[in-house]
């Protein structure tokens, strides 16, 4: 229980990821300048709209009006047009006034000095997580310190796909041939739901990414873990899992798919398709175009005893 | 009175009885701009059908969660063509077919100045369509991948370079735009060289009426904004089939070029598409107020500053690239200030309106839900063009909520108008107002249940283009509402349909001015024959028909 806790197990989970309920200081300033565009937006459609539905309303033609009868012809009117150009101009002003302030407090900070390094590379379609002060490998799930910021250098290796995690920050896209940056600083141990951002091809709806944050204890107690290698399976190395995945420790050395060393500390299988089950691990295995049409994930037709040995073994990978 | 000189006895020529061969032979091999302008809106008007229903597909498969109606290929093949074809083959039609049918009329021409260029413009413009819809049947390719493109309707690349569009629909969807485009650059020439060189007598630039200056600026655009699209869409061609690299990313091409080179072509491209629906309302709103275009030169003026500053906005399409802070701040600016001529838009329609007899009328009803549909898009616009709150609404539900208030609450709701507006000129035929009333009310109730939702989805952070998603993520309710709207908005659709082949075949006939109007379209039979003038008319004010009834209290003695 304690190792599960560890894990984060027990976290409080934020599955409704509304932007208006922010947990990080990104999503924070962008809430804040959110709201005043939202005001000053909102001033502008009761004023506008309601003067659209008053000039509807009171001009509208009525039972008994003489239909010969022209209204007054008025061209227009410089004054007038002049007043409606100057206060949109002002109003204008302020909001790239504003704009510009957080564009440049939330680009331009500086990341405290000792942040959490992380790079976040998207693959067609999941997400491949590196800690290289830590040396772990992992997928789909961001494990972060509560109490610090966490920097995220964010790769493609493939197409372009989108950081989102609504509660924590705003959309970073990962593009292959460069390197973005984003930082989170979620303030309570949670786990905050995103998906990816950015239309990637088939199975984009399925790129689902947690921000896993934990208690700084915690979060060292899940590294130290995570840096522990496998034991090593004949079995499973017979097979052709090993030519596309990773597990630390053992001759598997694939890197087209994610590292399983630790697979079963993760809570989903593919990218958050399905839940990371007993009986969802077998099915998978079996045949992943079920679970996740499209998945690059072959079949790889195994036959029941092969598929009992591997998922026997993927399960041996805590 | 004895100055204004217009043909008032007009002859009508009988239509002969023509057989079904002669009937097909006379509108293919046609010339006549007007016959164009309708091949061109029917044309609109089918691939309108055939994106709605796709539509209502996706709506039904996003309806409920991990729902199975269609698998992520064919959802994404879904999104994919709706886009194209609601932008390329909805929109772009639109502006072709109602400039075709209307600047003639209204400069007082007998056609367009290049027919058979017409002509060409509209047949490739339809060949282009095709194109795109063979790629169901064609690209697979030889290699058997794929059918229709999947690779959304702005095709970022890498996903449509050979490694991760394989077959042949990728070549389709560049192709068939590639061909329309032609048809549409060939429009806009026509109709900036018609409305430079063709007015009638007396027609200055300043007397032209509002929807011809909006179309002209439109064809501006139209010229400006497509070579760019065209230009990354060859070079997309070369990396595909010559093996070159400009967005390979795996040789090192680069992504984002294309992000570039797209929306330095999409950004006009929205504007372009609504422009027809501004010069629609600046017809309609004054005739059905009985009142002038309030602030014609500001109106006009407006217009040429928002397309301007549509050519250097294009990046805050692309907030989440990681641009520098300038840029960023840059671009956010840039987008702002199109509130300002938008603002002036909107008031002056308002201004219009604000003194007069509002005969609120089918096409005058749209044009009302017009106004109000568009502030809410101009407002959500605000807040896309804010980058730190579009870092969380860009790529969300939201954005597609903001630009279907745009497209469907903007650009549609105007050509209903449109078409309500000069059905009986087109035909010689009323539409039925019980019908259109209906028709419009349905259409309201089902656009807003639509497309209200999916601003709060977004906010509840679903992406866009996603084909399912989990019951636990606080989805469901708005999705289920959000397609519930789709019933109403097919029966407005439908109701539309019949209301127009019933009024062809039984509507009460409509006379040559049903409206009242004031612009020389009006000054001609219904249908308009096929030299549209038996003699040219002179003109002396920007509202030749308001002189011509009222005599005594002509336009021409208070415009300089
Ligand atoms: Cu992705
Ligand atoms: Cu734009």
């Amino acid at each position: 229980m304690a190792l599960l806790q560890g894990l984060g197990a027990a976290l409080p989970e934020h599955r409704v990821a509304n932007i208006f309920k922010p947990l990080a200081t990104p999503a924070q300033s962008e809430y804040h300048i959110a709201l005043l565009v939202l005001a000053i937006t909102g001033a502008i459609f009761v004023v506008v709209a309601g003067l659209i539905v008053y000039t509807i309303w009171r001009f509208r033609r009525r039972p008994g009006d003489d239909a010969k009868q022209e209204p007054p012809q008025v061209y227009g009117s410089n004054q007038i047009e002049v007043a409606w150009t100057v206060i949109p101009i002002l109003i204008v002003f302020v909001l790239i006034g504003v704009s510009a302030r957080v564009i440049a407090s939330v680009q331009n900070a500086s990341p405290p000095p000792q942040m959490l390094k992380v790079t976040l590379i998207g693959h067609q379609w999941w997400w491949e997580v590196r800690y290289p002060d830590y040396g772990i490998v992992t997928a789909n799930e961001i494990h972060v310190p509560t109490a610090s910021a966490t920097y995220l250098e964010l790769q493609s290796a493939d197409v372009i796909h989108s950081f989102w995690v609504p509660q924590l920050a705003g959309k970073t896209d990962l593009i292959p041939n460069r390197t973005n940056y984003s930082w989170i600083d979620p303030r309570e141990p949670g786990v905050y739901f995103g998906n990816c951002a950015e239309y990637c091809g088939t199975q984009h709806a399925n790129m689902l990414l947690r921000v896993v944050a934990q208690a700084p204890e915690d979060f060292k107690r899940w590294a130290a873990e995570q840096q522990k290698p496998a034991a090593e399976n004949a079995a499973f190395q017979s097979l052709s899992c090993v030519s596309c995945h990773t597990i630390k420790g053992t001759p598997a050395k694939g890197k087209f798919g994610p590292d399983l060393t630790h697979l079963m500390s993760r809570r989903t299988l593919a990218a958050g398709a399905i839940a990371n089950t007993a009986e969802n691990l077998r099915q998978w295995v079996k045949d992943p175009q079920a679970a996740k049409p499209g998945s690059l994930m072959p079949s790889l037709q195994l036959t029941d005893q092969e598929l009992g040995q591997v998922v026997n073994y993927l399960e041996s990978l805590q | 009175m004895a100055s204004i000189d217009y043909p008032l006895e007009r002859p009508r020529p009988k239509e002969g009885e023509f057989s079904f061969s002669e009937t097909l032979y006379r509108w293919v091999a046609t010339v006549d701009h007007k016959r164009l302008g309708l091949m061109y809106i029917v044309t609109a008007l089918l691939f309108l059908v055939i994106a709605g229903l796709m539509a209502s597909v996706m709506r039904l498969q996003l309806a409920f969660p991990n729902n199975h109606v269609v698998g992520p290929e064919t959802f994404n093949r879904l999104f994919t063509m709706h886009g194209t074809t609601m932008v390329f083959l909805v929109g772009m039609p639109f502006v072709a077919g109602l400039s075709n049918y209307l600047v003639p009329l209204m400069i007082g021409a007998r056609d367009m100045a290049f027919p058979r260029l017409n002509a060409f413009g509209y047949w490739i413009f339809l060949f282009g369509g095709l194109l795109l819809y063979f790629s169901y049947i064609g690209g697979g390719g030889l290699s058997g991948h794929g059918s229709a493109p999947d690779v959304g309707w702005f095709a970022y690349a890498p996903l449509t370079s050979k490694a991760f569009s394989r077959g042949a629909s990728t070549d389709f969807w560049i192709l068939g735009i590639l061909v329309a485009g032609i048809g549409s650059v060939a429009s806009a020439l026509n109709v900036i060289v018609t409305t430079i060189c063709m007015r009638c007598p007396g027609m200055t630039l300043t007397r032209m009426p509002m929807f011809v200056w909006v179309m002209l600026i439109d064809s501006w655009l139209i010229i400006i904004a497509l070579p760019p699209l065209t230009a990354a869409q060859v070079m997309l061609l070369i990396d595909r089939f010559l093996g070159g690299n400009f967005f390979n990313t795996q040789a090192g091409g680069s992504a984002v070029l294309w992000q570039h080179f797209f929306w330095i072509f999409g950004h006009p491209e929205v504007y372009i598409l609504i422009f027809p629906a501004f010069a629609i309302l600046s017809e309609v709103i004054p005739i059905f107020s009985r009142k002038p275009l309030f602030g014609r030169a500001a109106m006009v003026g407006a217009v040429v500053a928002i397309g301007f500053i549509s050519l250097g906005v294009w990046a805050h399409h692309m907030f989440a690239v990681g641009m520098t802070s300038w840029s960023n701040t840059f671009f956010a600016a840039s987008s702002m200030l199109v509130g300002i001529p938008t603002g002036i838009k909107i008031f002056n329609w308002t201004a219009t309106m604000y003194g007069g007899k509002l005969r609120l009328d089918t096409p005058m009803l749209f044009c009302c839900a017009f106004l109000l549909q568009f502030l809410v898009a101009g407002l959500t616009g605000i807040m896309l063009a804010v980058s730190p709150f579009d870092w969380q609404l860009h790529d969300s539900y939201f954005v597609v909520g903001h630009f279907h208030f745009t497209l469907i609450g903007g650009l549609v709701f105007g050509l209903f108008a449109g078409m309500y507006y000069w059905f009986p000129k087109a035909t010689g035929k009323l539409l039925c107002e019980k019908l259109g009333r209906w028709n419009f009310w349905l259409f309201v109730i089902g656009f807003e249940t639509t497309f209200i939702p999916m601003h709060f989805l977004g906010i509840l952070g679903m992406p866009r283009r996603i084909y399912t998603y989990a019951p636990d993520r606080g989805w469901d309710f708005w999705n289920l509402v959000s397609s519930l709207g789709v019933i109403a908005q097919a029966a407005a659709i439908a109701l539309f349909i019949w209301n127009v082949i019933d009024s062809i075949r039984s509507g009460e006939k409509a006379g040559d001015d049903p409206w009242d109007g004031w612009t020389l379209e009006w000054a001609t039979s219904s249908p308009p024959p096929e030299y549209n003038f038996e003699k040219l008319p002179v003109v002396r004010s920007s509202r030749p028909l308001w002189d011509l009834k009222h005599p005594h209290d002509p336009d021409w003695k208070f415009e300089q």
